[in-house]
């Protein structure tokens, strides 16, 4: 352990018979995202869950903020899971509630007072660019939006570190490119550590070329990075086979000679 | 693994999700919303089925049971016929099936669905225990509301029984609700209690488990559904046949 922001160290899981990560290592520095990649049921979501402590590791250490959670017990898990966001595939949004207590819904739980969480709800609402759905109900938004308000809850509270699971499957490229912009914003901007869990490359060509910084009035502008510079807060990750087959930055990927991950680019 | 082993299995599963449900009584946040909103939608939203059924079980126990007691002229005793039924049997065994069939489906639906589109995970995620938010409201609604249900039931069908005695079998109302007060006893009335709370636990139990070990998309809530009314009704039948055995041999009249 050291200045990681969330570390794997050997971890080992299998659901019965079946070997889901057979031996995973990796970190992930306080700032950067780390795109993980990989086929469908290699175990990319079960990383996810490792961290959040939602499955325990058959063995292997799982350190988040420099603290060993491999052994925490479920109360002490709530308390490092506030340190967290999670951006889930679908959005799980809560089908029961409506929008404004869906994003509220941490604070709900702590027994805020109403006029803070308001004013939270709207601010997050207000940067994923929805607070006109703020009263709306689940069913009624659309996928994209969903995925947007389920990162407008992962974000109360101001978590360092936010997990995106597959949050571009299944949605328009444009609506895609609005989300990848939001992770882009949380990282450059908030400095919060991601892991991003994607199977589509051009997420990742989203997340590694552009940077967001303010601009002259004061707003917010996605750059796209200047030729054969890329973004070293963006490190990719790329799983098969429950091992990690790969793990550095952008180049290193771009460039590898690894025949599985040249297909994954499309560059054969 | 063989089929005892799955049998093992769940009933630990079971007994940790009790567990974890009853665990830190008094830790807030208490979830008085969630419990009330699960009273209102098991006891409320079950008692026009359990009125009606209640009715009619009532009654036909009546024009079924006359008969006989009429060839040993004992038709004046109807009213206690009917009145020991459905306290000591039809009314907690019947109710909590229709409770199983309502109620425990509908929590395995209700939760099934939440586990396959990850909302039980990202609740989890977002710091609630899910044992105390969901299953716990639940588990305190069926075993309140299970007994009282099954008194509604048990008035409604000595009523229903009434009504049979008087326009059928021409026994007067005032020989039949006589011959129905006598029933009426101690003994009956805690092993109704019993039971009926009992049968509530069951239900919310496997309705709750069912649910919570949802997996496989649409196809897995609807098995789950199944799975659990399935359950609950021969969980409520067997435990019946013991729990009887138990209050005969404490009432002493075994």
């Amino acid at each position: 352990m050291g200045e990681y922001a969330i570390e794997f160290q050997d971890v080992h899981l299998s659901f019965g018979t079946q070997k889901v990560l057979d031996g995973i290592s990796f970190g992930v520095y306080p700032g950067e995202t780390k795109i993980v990649m990989g086929g469908s049921g290699t175990g990319k979501s079960t990383v996810l869950k490792l961290v959040l402590g939602l499955l325990k590791p058959d063995s292997g250490r799982i350190f988040v903020d420099n603290e060993d959670i491999t052994d925490f017990s479920e109360s002490q898990l709530t308390v490092m899971r506030q340190k967290i966001g999670m951006v889930f595939q679908e959005g799980a949004l809560f089908d029961s509630l409506s929008v404004y207590e869906n994003v509220g819904y941490r604070l709900f739980e702590r027994g805020a007072d109403e006029e803070e969480i308001e004013e939270t709800v709207r601010r997050m609402l207000r940067f994923v660019n929805l607070e006109d759905a703020i009263n709306k109900m689940p069913a009624e938004l659309s996928g994209g939006m969903r995925r947007r308000v389920g990162i407008a809850r992962a974000l109360v509270g101001n978590p360092k570190i936010i997990l995106y699971d597959e949050p571009t499957a299944g949605l328009d490229p444009p609506t895609a490119r609005t989300i990848c912009e939001l992770a882009i914003k949380l990282r450059d901007l908030e400095g919060v550590s991601s892991l991003f869990v994607t199977h589509r490359i051009q997420d990742a060509l989203t997340l590694a070329d552009h940077h967001a910084t303010i601009g002259d009035n004061g707003e917010v502008v996605i750059v796209k990075n200047p030729r054969g510079q890329t973004e070293t807060a963006t490190t990719f990750l790329m799983l098969r086979h429950g091992k990690v087959l790969l793990e550095g930055d952008a180049d290193t990927f771009w460039n590898s000679t690894d025949p599985y991950i040249r297909t994954f680019l499309e560059l054969d | 693994m063989n089929l005892f082993l799955l049998l093992l299995v769940e009933l630990q599963e079971a007994t940790l999700l009790v567990w974890r449900a009853v665990r830190h009584p008094f830790r807030r946040p208490l979830y008085w919303r969630e419990t009330v909103v699960q009273m209102d939608t098991i006891g409320f939203g079950t008692l026009p089925i359990v009125l009606l059924a209640g009715f009619f079980i009532g009654a036909v126990l009546a024009l079924q049971t006359a008969g006989t007691l009429r060839s040993f002229g004992a038709q004046n005793y109807t009213g206690r016929l009917v009145a020991t039924s459905l306290l000591r049997e039809l009314g907690p065994v019947l109710t909590c099936i229709l409770l199983a069939g309502r109620s425990g489906s509908g929590i395995a639906a209700e939760l099934g669905a939440m586990c396959v589109s990850e909302q039980i995970d990202a609740m989890r995620a977002l710091g609630t225990d899910p044992f105390r938010k969901l299953v716990r409201p639940r588990l305190i609604a069926l075993m309140t509301m299970a007994p009282i249900l099954t008194i509604f039931a048990n008035v409604i069908g000595i009523v229903g029984g009434l009504v049979v005695a008087i326009t059928f079998l021409q026994i007067p109302s005032s020989v039949y609700l006589a011959s129905a007060r006598e029933a009426l006893n101690y003994d009956d009335l805690w092993g109704m209690f019993l039971k009926t709370g009992v049968f509530g636990l069951i239900v919310a139990i496997v309705g709750c488990r069912c649910g919570l070990r949802t997996r496989g998309g649409t196809v897995g809530v609807g098995q789950s559904t199944t799975t659990s009314v399935v359950v609950s009704i021969v969980l409520i039948l067997v435990s019946d046949f013991f729990l009887t055995r138990l209050i005969l041999t404490l009432s002493g009249t075994a």
